[in-house]
């Protein structure tokens, strides 16, 4: 592991990249020195726990929370939304949810009413962010390599590369991942989670985390409702069984179902 | 696999606090960690082997304790041990639940060598 920047494979893996531009380099060390590696065959099987110094040892007492450095990096990013009047809506799901198409459509129906800007976190591709430059929004593209979210340092890098404008709308595409995005604030305003209807009704109760964490929850693809077996009374109360604070929204991307909630919604919303 | 980018921000921490204490070599971390924090326990410890190869906290020794929640009923204020995080109280049978202990993320304390 480099021990500059953390990163697991000596050069650092998450790329930001727009459309159209070539592959992204952006390891951002001049050298990597490493020392060399031993190999000690250490048994970490003390159980002890230390309240007290010892001789030639002195205990320090941190407190910190671990989080914190991803905390204040969303502060950050919070404080320049907040600056510039732009409301930026993190929005998480399991892969193929309707997470890009529901962003397709809402900048159509955005259109002359608010400008939008979009990053999209993937692992690898740039198959997203051609899909919403097609639709007419700036976008950057960060690649987490073998990351599994997003975090707010890479939303800092990413919003470098992307021009927002004032009062926009910044929709964040985060990895799609039930787990992992819920614990890394990006200094968004909203924390959104897709379900669709042709996953399991019981997604709340499995993945609570990702439930308690979000304020707004879409169902997603209500124009299959008829040919899957999926009982939305039932996902309803689930999600409100893990927060009850929760605002649910049932939608079809597709067809347009719903759609007008959600944009009245987003319109509504002060940064 | 968050549990890597958390023992990558813990690995960053230590190497800062301790050279800001001007310490010698970290013996010992210690963790708090809930079972409701989102973490993977066995993860975690991998994570951190993994986080730690080749640098100079390889040999450190990281100690994760384990923190059982706490809950309380927002309308009864009865305490128990909720077994997921939304639960009902066992006493008065109300849903909802505020978590009192079980969700920290915490670095304690370092154990470190003294810089003669």
């Amino acid at each position: 592991m480099c021990e500059t920047c953390g990163c697991g494979q000596g050069s650092n893996p998450v790329r930001i990249t727009k459309p159209g531009e070539p592959e992204a380099s952006p390891h951002h060390h001049e050298a990597h020195s490493h020392g060399h590696h031993h190999d000690h065959d250490h048994d970490h099987d003390h159980g002890h726990s230390h309240d007290h110094d010892h001789a030639g040892q002195r205990l320090i007492r941190l407190e910190e929370d671990i989080l914190s450095k991803n905390n204040l990096m969303a502060s950050r990013n919070s404080g320049y939304f907040e600056a510039k009047g732009v409301v930026a809506l993190n929005l998480m799901s399991s892969p193929g949810s309707g997470k890009t198409t529901l962003l397709e459509k809402s900048i159509k129906a955005l259109e002359g009413k608010r400008p939008v800007a979009v990053i999209e976190g993937d692992q690898q591709t740039l198959n997203d962010a051609e899909r919403i430059e097609k639709a007419g929004a700036p976008v950057v593209q960060i690649n987490t390599g073998n990351g599994c979210h997003l975090d707010a340092e890479m939303i800092r890098r990413a919003l470098e590369k992307l021009e927002v404008q004032e009062h926009s709308v910044l929709f964040i595409e985060n990895v799609g991942n039930l787990v992992c995005p819920s614990l890394f604030e990006l200094g968004e305003k909203h924390r959104v989670v897709i379900i669709s209807v042709t996953e399991g009704e019981d997604k709340p109760l499995k993945y609570p985390t990702m439930f308690e964490h979000a304020d707004t929850c879409i169902i997603n693809k209500i124009d299959l409702l008829p040919y899957v077996n999926f009982d939305l009374a039932l996902v309803r109360k689930f999600a409100l069984t893990v927060n009850p604070h929760l605002r649910i929204m049932e939608m079809s991307a597709q067809t347009g179902e719903g759609l007008e909630d959600w944009i009245r919604w987003i319109l509504d919303l002060k940064p | 696999m968050h549990e890597l980018s958390i023992a990558i921000s813990i690995v960053d921490t230590v190497l800062k606090q301790a050279e800001a204490a001007s310490a010698g070599p970290v013996s010992e971390v210690n963790l708090d960690i809930g079972v409701f924090s989102g973490i993977e326990f066995e993860s975690l410890k991998f994570s951190l082997d993994v986080a730690t190869k080749g640098s100079i906290l390889e040999k450190t020794v990281f100690n994760i304790h384990r923190v059982e929640a706490v809950a309380e009923c927002p309308t009864c204020h009865h305490l128990y041990t909720p077994e997921r995080v939304f639960s009902h109280c066992p006493e008065c049978s109300q849903p909802g639940i505020r978590l009192i202990r079980g969700t920290e993320l915490q670095i304690k304390s370092l154990l470190v060598e003294q810089n003669e």
